[in-house]
Protein backbone atom coordinates (compact mmCIF):
# COMPACT_ATOMS: atom_id res chain seq x y z
CA UNK A 1 0.00 0.00 0.00
CA UNK A 2 3.04 2.27 0.16
CA UNK A 3 3.17 3.28 -2.90
CA UNK A 4 -0.69 4.03 -2.87
CA UNK A 5 0.13 6.54 -0.60
CA UNK A 6 2.85 8.37 -2.12
CA UNK A 7 0.97 11.28 -3.92
CA UNK A 8 1.70 11.07 -7.46
CA UNK A 9 1.98 7.45 -7.72
CA UNK A 10 0.09 6.23 -9.76
CA UNK A 11 -3.60 4.86 -8.37
CA UNK A 12 -3.95 0.73 -8.13
CA UNK A 13 -5.51 -1.65 -10.40
CA UNK A 14 -9.29 -2.81 -9.61
CA UNK A 15 -11.08 -5.44 -11.03
CA UNK A 16 -14.95 -4.75 -11.54
CA UNK A 17 -17.38 -7.31 -11.20
CA UNK A 18 -21.08 -6.65 -11.86
CA UNK A 19 -24.67 -8.79 -11.37
CA UNK A 20 -26.80 -7.96 -13.99
CA UNK A 21 -30.11 -8.78 -11.68
CA UNK A 22 -31.00 -10.45 -9.07
CA UNK A 23 -30.48 -14.38 -9.09
CA UNK A 24 -27.42 -13.92 -11.54
CA UNK A 25 -23.55 -13.83 -10.06
CA UNK A 26 -21.24 -11.11 -10.78
CA UNK A 27 -19.28 -11.10 -13.76
CA UNK A 28 -16.12 -9.39 -14.17
CA UNK A 29 -16.83 -6.81 -16.40
CA UNK A 30 -13.22 -5.03 -16.82
CA UNK A 31 -11.05 -3.31 -14.81
CA UNK A 32 -10.25 0.26 -13.72
CA UNK A 33 -7.81 2.64 -11.56
CA UNK A 34 -8.82 4.63 -8.51
CA UNK A 35 -7.08 5.72 -5.39
CA UNK A 36 -8.97 3.73 -2.89
CA UNK A 37 -11.87 1.31 -2.62
CA UNK A 38 -14.91 3.81 -2.09
CA UNK A 39 -13.49 5.69 -5.26
CA UNK A 40 -13.29 2.47 -7.29
CA UNK A 41 -16.45 1.66 -6.68
CA UNK A 42 -17.85 4.68 -7.63
CA UNK A 43 -15.95 4.71 -10.94
CA UNK A 44 -17.20 1.69 -11.13
CA UNK A 45 -20.84 3.08 -11.51
CA UNK A 46 -19.66 5.57 -13.45
CA UNK A 47 -17.70 3.43 -16.25
CA UNK A 48 -19.52 0.00 -16.05
CA UNK A 49 -23.50 0.62 -14.96
CA UNK A 50 -23.98 3.71 -17.83
CA UNK A 51 -26.26 1.65 -19.61
CA UNK A 52 -28.69 -0.14 -16.75
CA UNK A 53 -25.84 -3.09 -16.78
CA UNK A 54 -26.18 -3.75 -12.95
CA UNK A 55 -28.15 -3.91 -9.87
CA UNK A 56 -24.55 -4.54 -7.30
CA UNK A 57 -21.29 -3.63 -8.13
CA UNK A 58 -17.74 -5.94 -6.67
CA UNK A 59 -14.58 -4.25 -6.99
CA UNK A 60 -11.47 -6.28 -5.79
CA UNK A 61 -7.80 -4.78 -5.85
CA UNK A 62 -5.96 -6.78 -8.81
CA UNK A 63 -3.06 -6.98 -6.94
CA UNK A 64 -5.36 -9.40 -4.45
CA UNK A 65 -6.04 -11.72 -7.06
CA UNK A 66 -4.52 -14.90 -7.10
CA UNK A 67 -5.17 -16.51 -10.81
CA UNK A 68 -4.17 -19.68 -12.33
CA UNK A 69 -0.76 -19.25 -14.78
CA UNK A 70 -1.33 -20.18 -18.66
CA UNK A 71 2.11 -22.10 -18.43
CA UNK A 72 0.13 -24.22 -15.93
CA UNK A 73 -2.91 -24.88 -18.16
CA UNK A 74 -2.42 -28.47 -19.21
CA UNK A 75 -1.86 -29.35 -15.48
CA UNK A 76 -4.79 -27.72 -13.91
CA UNK A 77 -7.54 -28.14 -16.63
CA UNK A 78 -6.51 -31.78 -18.56
CA UNK A 79 -7.06 -34.24 -16.09
CA UNK A 80 -10.91 -32.67 -15.95
CA UNK A 81 -11.66 -33.48 -19.65
CA UNK A 82 -11.73 -37.51 -19.97
CA UNK A 83 -13.80 -37.60 -16.95
CA UNK A 84 -17.25 -37.91 -18.35
CA UNK A 85 -18.93 -39.71 -15.66
CA UNK A 86 -18.66 -36.80 -13.55
CA UNK A 87 -21.65 -34.75 -16.18
CA UNK A 88 -25.12 -35.12 -15.30
CA UNK A 89 -25.28 -36.69 -19.26
CA UNK A 90 -26.88 -40.15 -18.60
CA UNK A 91 -30.17 -39.00 -17.25
CA UNK A 92 -33.80 -38.90 -18.86
CA UNK A 93 -34.54 -35.58 -18.40
CA UNK A 94 -38.44 -35.36 -17.99
CA UNK A 95 -40.29 -33.07 -20.78
CA UNK A 96 -42.06 -30.74 -17.91
CA UNK A 97 -38.77 -29.85 -15.95
CA UNK A 98 -37.40 -26.87 -18.00
CA UNK A 99 -34.95 -25.36 -15.94
CA UNK A 100 -32.63 -28.51 -15.04
CA UNK B 1 -38.55 43.25 -12.32
CA UNK B 2 -42.44 43.46 -14.21
CA UNK B 3 -44.42 42.81 -11.27
CA UNK B 4 -47.68 42.93 -13.29
CA UNK B 5 -46.25 39.21 -15.66
CA UNK B 6 -48.55 36.74 -16.12
CA UNK B 7 -48.72 32.85 -13.94
CA UNK B 8 -47.25 31.13 -16.80
CA UNK B 9 -44.62 33.84 -17.72
CA UNK B 10 -43.60 33.82 -14.11
CA UNK B 11 -43.69 30.06 -14.28
CA UNK B 12 -41.38 30.16 -17.29
CA UNK B 13 -39.16 32.55 -16.37
CA UNK B 14 -38.56 30.66 -12.82
CA UNK B 15 -37.82 27.54 -14.99
CA UNK B 16 -35.69 28.72 -17.30
CA UNK B 17 -33.36 30.09 -14.24
CA UNK B 18 -33.49 26.35 -13.16
CA UNK B 19 -32.86 24.95 -16.78
CA UNK B 20 -29.63 27.70 -17.41
CA UNK B 21 -28.14 26.86 -14.03
CA UNK B 22 -28.10 23.15 -15.60
CA UNK B 23 -27.25 23.77 -18.98
CA UNK B 24 -24.27 26.35 -18.59
CA UNK B 25 -23.10 24.07 -15.79
CA UNK B 26 -23.04 20.95 -18.36
CA UNK B 27 -20.78 23.08 -20.86
CA UNK B 28 -18.83 23.75 -17.56
CA UNK B 29 -18.14 20.18 -16.57
CA UNK B 30 -17.64 18.94 -20.53
CA UNK B 31 -14.87 20.48 -20.95
CA UNK B 32 -13.09 18.58 -17.97
CA UNK B 33 -13.07 15.96 -21.02
CA UNK B 34 -9.71 14.57 -21.17
CA UNK B 35 -8.55 17.09 -19.26
CA UNK B 36 -9.31 15.63 -15.49
CA UNK B 37 -6.58 13.57 -13.20
CA UNK B 38 -7.43 10.56 -14.52
CA UNK B 39 -9.54 8.71 -17.73
CA UNK B 40 -12.01 7.49 -14.48
CA UNK B 41 -12.70 10.89 -13.56
CA UNK B 42 -13.50 12.34 -17.38
CA UNK B 43 -16.11 9.75 -16.94
CA UNK B 44 -17.67 10.65 -13.24
CA UNK B 45 -17.51 14.24 -14.60
CA UNK B 46 -19.10 13.59 -17.66
CA UNK B 47 -21.69 11.38 -16.26
CA UNK B 48 -22.63 14.25 -14.06
CA UNK B 49 -22.63 16.90 -16.91
CA UNK B 50 -25.21 14.36 -19.15
CA UNK B 51 -27.54 13.92 -15.79
CA UNK B 52 -27.35 17.86 -15.69
CA UNK B 53 -28.23 17.83 -19.56
CA UNK B 54 -31.12 16.13 -19.34
CA UNK B 55 -32.52 17.89 -16.68
CA UNK B 56 -31.77 21.13 -18.40
CA UNK B 57 -33.49 19.72 -21.77
CA UNK B 58 -36.87 18.99 -20.01
CA UNK B 59 -37.14 22.30 -18.53
CA UNK B 60 -36.25 23.98 -21.29
CA UNK B 61 -39.23 22.18 -23.30
CA UNK B 62 -41.60 23.00 -20.79
CA UNK B 63 -40.55 26.51 -20.85
CA UNK B 64 -40.80 26.59 -24.11
CA UNK B 65 -44.25 25.39 -23.53
CA UNK B 66 -45.25 27.89 -21.59
CA UNK B 67 -43.70 31.10 -22.57
CA UNK B 68 -46.08 31.18 -25.17
CA UNK B 69 -43.33 31.64 -28.10
CA UNK B 70 -43.22 27.76 -29.25
CA UNK B 71 -39.17 27.82 -29.23
CA UNK B 72 -38.07 24.49 -28.54
CA UNK B 73 -35.30 23.58 -26.54
CA UNK B 74 -32.59 23.89 -29.17
CA UNK B 75 -33.67 27.20 -29.95
CA UNK B 76 -33.66 28.44 -25.86
CA UNK B 77 -30.24 26.80 -25.70
CA UNK B 78 -28.70 27.80 -28.82
CA UNK B 79 -30.27 30.84 -30.30
CA UNK B 80 -30.54 32.77 -27.12
CA UNK B 81 -28.40 35.45 -26.54
CA UNK B 82 -26.53 36.39 -22.85
CA UNK B 83 -29.15 38.58 -21.45
CA UNK B 84 -31.40 35.98 -21.96
CA UNK B 85 -29.65 33.38 -19.74
CA UNK B 86 -30.97 33.66 -16.18
CA UNK B 87 -28.24 31.15 -14.52
CA UNK B 88 -25.98 31.82 -11.52
CA UNK B 89 -22.80 33.14 -12.09
CA UNK B 90 -21.35 30.35 -10.14
CA UNK B 91 -22.37 28.23 -12.91
CA UNK B 92 -20.34 30.36 -16.02
CA UNK B 93 -17.38 30.55 -13.45
CA UNK B 94 -14.54 29.47 -15.94
CA UNK B 95 -13.09 25.38 -14.91
CA UNK B 96 -10.21 26.45 -12.54
CA UNK B 97 -7.60 23.39 -11.05
CA UNK B 98 -9.79 20.20 -9.64
CA UNK B 99 -10.22 21.48 -6.23
CA UNK B 100 -12.31 24.78 -8.00
CA UNK B 101 -14.24 22.32 -9.48
CA UNK B 102 -14.89 20.35 -6.73
CA UNK B 103 -15.99 23.20 -4.22
CA UNK B 104 -18.28 24.49 -6.78
CA UNK B 105 -19.88 20.98 -7.34
CA UNK B 106 -19.90 20.68 -3.85
CA UNK B 107 -21.96 23.56 -3.41
CA UNK B 108 -24.22 23.51 -6.53
CA UNK B 109 -25.09 20.17 -6.24
CA UNK B 110 -26.36 20.89 -2.27
CA UNK B 111 -28.00 23.18 -3.33
CA UNK B 112 -29.81 21.51 -6.42
CA UNK B 113 -30.47 18.48 -3.60
CA UNK B 114 -32.28 21.04 -1.05
CA UNK B 115 -33.94 22.27 -4.34
CA UNK B 116 -35.20 19.56 -5.71
CA UNK B 117 -36.19 17.66 -2.56
CA UNK B 118 -38.95 20.81 -2.46
CA UNK B 119 -39.74 20.66 -5.86
CA UNK B 120 -41.51 17.10 -5.95
CA UNK B 121 -44.27 19.11 -4.51
CA UNK B 122 -44.37 21.78 -7.30
CA UNK B 123 -48.11 22.53 -8.72
CA UNK B 124 -46.11 22.22 -12.12
CA UNK B 125 -46.29 18.76 -12.82
CA UNK B 126 -43.56 18.61 -15.00
CA UNK B 127 -40.99 20.09 -12.64
CA UNK B 128 -42.38 18.02 -9.77
CA UNK B 129 -41.41 14.78 -12.15
CA UNK B 130 -37.89 16.70 -13.34
CA UNK B 131 -37.09 16.97 -9.49
CA UNK B 132 -38.12 13.47 -8.78
CA UNK B 133 -35.66 11.80 -11.61
CA UNK B 134 -32.99 14.28 -10.68
CA UNK B 135 -32.93 13.85 -6.86
CA UNK B 136 -31.41 10.46 -7.52
CA UNK B 137 -28.96 12.14 -9.89
CA UNK B 138 -28.00 14.73 -7.44
CA UNK B 139 -27.50 12.79 -4.69
CA UNK B 140 -25.06 10.59 -6.87
CA UNK B 141 -23.14 14.33 -7.83
CA UNK B 142 -23.09 15.61 -4.02
CA UNK B 143 -21.71 12.30 -2.93
CA UNK B 144 -18.76 12.88 -5.85
CA UNK B 145 -17.98 16.21 -4.19
CA UNK B 146 -17.97 14.64 -0.64
CA UNK B 147 -15.97 12.13 -1.50
CA UNK B 148 -13.26 14.40 -3.07
CA UNK B 149 -13.23 17.47 -0.95
CA UNK B 150 -12.87 14.89 1.84
CA UNK B 151 -9.52 13.40 0.32
CA UNK B 152 -7.97 16.10 -0.86
CA UNK B 153 -8.72 18.34 2.18
CA UNK B 154 -7.38 15.52 4.36
CA UNK B 155 -4.92 14.77 2.05
CA UNK B 156 -1.42 15.84 1.24
CA UNK B 157 -0.09 19.56 2.99
CA UNK B 158 -0.41 20.28 -0.56
CA UNK B 159 -3.73 19.10 -1.56
CA UNK B 160 -5.11 20.50 1.60
CA UNK B 161 -3.89 23.77 0.89
CA UNK B 162 -5.28 23.98 -2.82
CA UNK B 163 -8.49 22.66 -1.91
CA UNK B 164 -8.91 25.22 0.85
CA UNK B 165 -7.82 27.97 -1.55
CA UNK B 166 -10.51 26.51 -4.06
CA UNK B 167 -13.39 27.14 -1.43
CA UNK B 168 -12.29 30.31 -0.86
CA UNK B 169 -12.44 30.92 -4.42
CA UNK B 170 -15.64 29.79 -4.62
CA UNK B 171 -17.02 31.57 -1.77
CA UNK B 172 -18.27 34.60 -3.14
CA UNK B 173 -20.48 32.70 -6.00
CA UNK B 174 -22.28 31.26 -3.08
CA UNK B 175 -24.88 33.94 -1.85
CA UNK B 176 -26.50 34.21 -5.11
CA UNK B 177 -27.78 30.80 -5.20
CA UNK B 178 -29.76 31.39 -2.07
CA UNK B 179 -30.95 35.25 -3.09
CA UNK B 180 -35.07 35.16 -3.66
CA UNK B 181 -36.06 36.84 -6.95
CA UNK B 182 -39.13 38.52 -7.45
CA UNK B 183 -39.74 35.83 -9.52
CA UNK B 184 -39.16 33.51 -6.95
CA UNK B 185 -41.15 35.06 -4.59
CA UNK B 186 -44.32 34.85 -7.50
CA UNK B 187 -43.17 31.13 -8.42
CA UNK B 188 -43.29 30.59 -5.14
CA UNK B 189 -46.85 32.18 -4.44
CA UNK B 190 -47.93 30.29 -6.74
CA UNK B 191 -47.20 27.08 -5.37
CA UNK B 192 -44.84 25.91 -8.59
CA UNK B 193 -41.36 27.20 -7.24
CA UNK B 194 -39.46 27.30 -3.59
CA UNK B 195 -37.64 30.17 -2.07
CA UNK B 196 -33.87 29.78 -2.50
CA UNK B 197 -33.65 31.49 0.88
CA UNK B 198 -35.30 28.53 2.58
CA UNK B 199 -32.62 26.40 1.05
CA UNK B 200 -29.45 28.62 2.13
CA UNK B 201 -29.60 27.17 6.16
CA UNK B 202 -29.75 22.98 5.00
CA UNK B 203 -27.43 23.20 2.05
CA UNK B 204 -24.72 25.31 3.96
CA UNK B 205 -25.20 22.61 6.84
CA UNK B 206 -23.99 20.41 5.13
CA UNK B 207 -21.42 21.67 3.28
CA UNK B 208 -20.05 22.68 6.53
CA UNK B 209 -20.36 18.84 7.84
CA UNK B 210 -17.94 18.09 4.76
CA UNK B 211 -15.89 20.39 5.35
CA UNK B 212 -15.48 20.02 8.69
CA UNK B 213 -14.78 16.39 7.97
CA UNK B 214 -12.16 17.57 5.62
CA UNK B 215 -10.11 19.51 8.27
CA UNK B 216 -11.01 22.26 6.36
CA UNK B 217 -12.33 25.86 7.29
CA UNK B 218 -15.66 27.65 6.33
CA UNK B 219 -14.03 30.62 4.26
CA UNK B 220 -14.91 34.03 5.80
CA UNK B 221 -17.85 36.08 4.78
CA UNK B 222 -16.72 36.82 0.68
CA UNK B 223 -16.60 40.93 0.75
CA UNK B 224 -17.84 40.48 -2.96
CA UNK B 225 -20.49 39.02 -3.87
CA UNK B 226 -22.09 37.70 -7.38
CA UNK B 227 -24.89 39.08 -8.42
CA UNK B 228 -27.72 39.80 -11.02
CA UNK B 229 -27.02 36.10 -13.08
CA UNK B 230 -31.03 35.30 -12.77
CA UNK B 231 -31.64 39.22 -14.56
CA UNK B 232 -29.22 38.64 -17.16
CA UNK B 233 -26.42 40.13 -15.98
CA UNK B 234 -23.33 38.08 -16.32
CA UNK B 235 -19.57 37.77 -16.26
CA UNK B 236 -16.91 38.36 -19.32
CA UNK B 237 -16.57 34.42 -19.51
CA UNK B 238 -20.34 33.94 -20.16
CA UNK B 239 -19.71 35.35 -23.83
CA UNK B 240 -16.94 32.48 -24.73
CA UNK B 241 -18.95 30.19 -22.85
CA UNK B 242 -22.10 30.84 -25.17
CA UNK B 243 -19.48 31.24 -28.23
CA UNK B 244 -18.08 27.59 -28.12
CA UNK B 245 -21.82 26.17 -27.16
CA UNK B 246 -23.96 27.69 -29.48
CA UNK B 247 -21.85 28.04 -32.90
CA UNK B 248 -22.12 24.98 -34.29
CA UNK B 249 -26.43 25.65 -34.05
CA UNK B 250 -25.66 28.86 -35.42
CA UNK B 251 -23.63 27.53 -38.44
CA UNK B 252 -26.01 25.12 -39.77
CA UNK B 253 -29.26 26.21 -38.29
CA UNK B 254 -31.35 23.67 -39.93
CA UNK B 255 -29.13 21.04 -39.81
CA UNK B 256 -30.60 17.60 -38.89
CA UNK B 257 -27.59 14.77 -39.96
CA UNK B 258 -23.91 15.09 -39.91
Amino acid sequence: MSEAQTPRAEWPLWEVFVRAKRGLSHVHAGSLHAPDPQLALRNARDLYTRRGEGVSVWVVRADDITASSPDERDSFFDPAGDKVYRHPTFYEVPDDVEYL
Amino acid sequence: MDKTIAPADVTATYLLGLADDALIYTQRLGEWMSRAPQIEEDMALGNIALDLLGQARALLTRVGELDGTGRDEDALAYLRDEREFRNVHLVERPRGDFGDEMARLLWFSSYQFELYSQLTSSTDEVLAGVAAKAIKEVTYHRDHATQWVLRLGDGTPESHARMQAALDRVAPYVDELFTDTATDEAATTSGVGVLPSQLRSAATAYVRSVVDEATLAMPAEPRRRARGGRDGIHSQAMGYLLAEMQHIHRSHPDATTW
